[in-house]
C-alpha cells in the first residue's frame, strides 16, 4: 500500500446559520500530512478538527483555501482519501463482508473474485473472518471499528483520515484498538491523519502531533514523536515518552491560556 | 410445517406466560358476573356463556358469518395495500427532494389532520360503489401515517452514510438502491404497524355507516336488531381479526429486515 501526501493550504471556514452570529471555525489553516507517516491532529472538542477533516475528505467546501493530494488540487470526495468516522458507518442491512466489499462493488463491474479474495485477506488480518456473514448489529464495538477500517483500506486510499475513531469505546477495547491500528500501520504504512483529543493515544500512535489552536482556528505547534517503532504499551513507561507528554501538555495549556486570558477578556475571579 | 410453527408462535406470543392465561380467565369471570348483575336491573349485556352459546348455535357454521370475515379482510388488504403502494414512494420523494416537499407538503399538511371518517360523505359521493368508498376510507387511514413515517425516516438517514458511499465511488442511483431504500425499511415497518391498527379502526366505522357485509356491519346489525349477543360476537371477531393482521404485518416486517432481529437499536422499535 503506497501512501500519498495530503496538504491543506490556507483553509478558512465560517458557519453562518440564519439568525445566529457567524461562527469562525477555521482561519487560514494549513497543514501537511506526509506520505507514509502517522500524523495526529490534537485539540479540544469544538476546535474545528472535524470540520477540517470534512474539508480534507471533500464533504464540506471551504470558504477559502485548497486541498492538495500529491500536489494536485482535490475537491470532490473520492476513494483516494477515505475517512473513518466518529460514529459507526457500517450499514446495518449489509453483512460485514458486503460492507467491506461496498467500495469495490460500486466502482468496478468485473473483478469480483479479486475483490472477494482481498476482502477475505483483510478480514482475516482483522480477525473478522468468522464474522463476515454477520450483520453489524451482532458485532462488538471494537469489531465494528475494525470492520470500518477494513471497509476503507480495501480501496487502497492514498490517505486515511480517522476522526476520533476510538471515542466511546471502553478503556480496554480502546487500548486494544490502538495496538491494532499501530500494527496495521507499521506493517504497510498507509498515510494516516488521526484525530483525537486524548493525549496518551496521540503520543502512542504518532510520528508527529499537530496541535489545533482553537483561538486562532488553525494548526499551531507541532511535536515530533521520535519514539522507536514497532511500539508497545511499555513505551509509555520510558523517559522519552514522559518528556514528550510534558511538552504536549505545555502546548495544550498554552493554547488554553491564550483562549481564556487573552488581552480582550477580563479574567474572572482568581 | 412452517405455517403450523408460525401459528404456534402466534399463540405462544399471546400466552407468553401462564399469568396471561389466568388474566383472560379472570376477565371472562368478571364479565360473567357483571353481565349477570346487569340483567338484574334491566341491563342487556349478555354473559360469556350466552355469547358462546349463540356463537356455536348460529355463527360457527353459518357461511354468512365467514363472508363477513372475508369482506373485512379483503377491504383491509386493498386499503392497506394501496396505502403502501402510494404512500412509500410519496414519502421517499418528499424526503429526498426539497422541491417535492415544497410543492406537496402544504396540501398534505392541510389534509392530514382531517380524521378518516370525515372523508366518508365525500367518498360516498365520489366513488361509484360503497365497496370502493369503504376501501378508500381505509386507504386514507393508513396513507398519511405511512407517508409521514417514510418521510421522517429518509430525513433521519445519517449524513455520513451518503458521504461514505460517495467517497467510495457510488453513483446517486446506487446510493438510492443500496443505501436509501434499505435505510427506510425500519420506518416503513413503523408506518405499517401503526397503519394496520388505524385501518381496522376506520374500517369498522366505515362498515357501520356504509357497508352491507363485514365484521363492523355485523356488530352494528346486532345492535339495530336488538340482539346484544351478536354485538359481542362481532366485537370479539374484530379483536381477533385485528390481532391476526398485526401478526401478519409483524411477519412481513421481519422478512423485510432480517438484519434488525440482531440489532438492539431496531428490535426495540417493534
Amino acid at each position: 500500500m503506497s501512501g500519498g501526501e495530503l496538504r491543506a493550504e490556507n483553509l478558512s471556514k465560517t458557519y453562518r446559520a440564519k439568525g445566529q452570529a457567524p461562527v469562525r471555525v477555521l482561519d487560514n489553516c494549513s497543514l501537511a500530512v506526509a506520505a507514509g507517516r502517522l500524523t495526529v491532529l490534537m485539540g479540544p472538542s469544538g476546535s474545528g478538527k472535524s470540520t477540517l477533516a470534512y474539508i480534507l475528505a471533500g464533504y464540506v467546501a471551504p470558504d477559502r483555501g485548497r486541498v492538495l493530494l500529491d500536489g494536485a488540487a482535490v475537491e470532490k470526495p473520492g476513494p483516494n482519501r477515505l475517512m473513518v468516522f466518529q460514529e459507526t458507518t457500517l450499514w446495518p442491512w449489509m453483512t460485514v463482508a458486503d460492507n467491506v466489499l461496498f467500495g469495490p462493488s460500486v466502482r468496478t463491474a468485473g473483478a469480483k473474485a479479486e475483490a472477494r479474495a482481498k476482502a477475505r485477506d483483510l478480514l482475516q488480518r482483522f480477525g473478522l473472518l468468522d464474522f463476515q456473514d454477520k450483520f453489524p448489529g451482532q458485532l462488538s464495538g471494537g469489531m465494528k471499528r475494525r470492520a470500518e477500517i477494513a471497509q476503507a483500506l480495501i480501496n487502497e486510499p492514498r490517505v486515511l483520515i480517522m476522526d476520533e475513531p476510538f471515542r466511546g469505546l471502553d478503556v480496554m477495547t480502546r487500548e486494544l484498538m490502538q495496538e491494532y491500528y499501530l500494527k496495521v500501520f507499521e506493517e504497510s504504512r498507509p498515510t494516516t491523519l488521526f484525530i483525537t483529543s486524548e493525549i496518551e493515544e496521540a503520543i502512542f500512535l504518532a510520528d508527529v502531533i499537530l496541535f489545533m489552536d482553537p483561538k486562532l482556528g488553525r494548526v499551531g505547534r507541532a511535536i515530533e514523536v521520535d519514539l522507536p517503532r514497532p511500539r508497545t504499551f511499555e513505551i509509555m513507561a520510558s523517559a522519552r515518552y514522559r518528556e514528550i507528554k510534558e511538552q504536549a501538555l505545555e502546548t495544550l495549556y498554552a493554547h488554553e491560556e491564550s483562549e481564556h486570558y487573552s488581552p480582550q477578556q477580563t479574567p474572572m475571579g482568581g | 410445517m412452517a405455517a403450523k410453527g408460525r401459528t404456534q408462535n402466534a399463540v405462544a406470543r399471546l400466552f407468553a406466560h401462564w399469568r396471561g392465561a389466568v388474566a383472560i380467565v379472570a376477565f371472562v369471570l368478571v364479565w360473567q358476573i357483571l353481565g349477570t348483575m346487569s340483567s338484574t336491573f334491566g341491563g342487556k349485556i349478555p354473559t360469556p356463556t350466552q355469547v358462546t352459546q349463540t356463537f356455536f348455535a348460529s355463527f360457527v357454521d353459518d357461511p354468512r358469518y365467514w363472508r363477513n370475515w372475508a369482506a373485512s379482510f379483503e377491504r383491509v388488504l386493498w386499503g392497506f395495500g394501496f396505502a403502501q403502494l402510494f404512500g412509500i414512494p410519496l414519502g421517499i420523494a418528499l424526503g429526498l427532494s426539497r422541491t417535492t416537499e415544497e410543492i406537496v407538503f402544504p396540501v398534505f399538511e392541510v389534509l392530514r389532520p382531517i380524521p378518516p371518517l370525515a372523508w366518508v360523505p365525500v367518498s360516498i359521493l365520489f366513488w361509484p360503489t360503497h365497496e370502493a368508498s369503504i376501501i378508500f376510507i381505509t386507504f386514507i387511514g393508513a396513507f398519511f401515517v405511512i407517508v409521514i413515517n417514510v418521510f421522517d425516516g429518509i430525513r433521519h438517514i445519517p449524513e455520513r452514510y451518503f458521504w461514505l458511499a460517495t467517497s467510495l465511488g457510488a453513483t446517486p442511483w446506487r446510493i438510492f438502491l443500496r443505501i436509501v431504500l434499505p435505510a427506510v425499511i425500519p420506518s416503513v415497518a413503523v408506518g405499517m404497524t401503526l397503519g394496520i391498527a388505524i385501518t381496522w379502526d376506520v374500517l369498522v366505522a366505515a362498515e357501520m355507516i356504509a357497508g352491507d357485509l363485514g365484521l363492523g356491519r355485523l356488530t352494528w346489525e346486532g345492535y339495530v336488531s336488538n340482539t346484544p349477543e351478536i354485538v359481542i360476537v362481532g366485537m370479539i371477531s374484530i379483536g381477533i381479526a385485528g390481532y391476526l393482521s398485526a401478526r401478519i404485518v409483524d411477519y412481513i416486517e421481519a422478512r423485510l429486515m432480517p438484519w434488525a432481529q440482531h440489532d438492539p437499536k431496531f428490535r426495540g422499535r417493534r
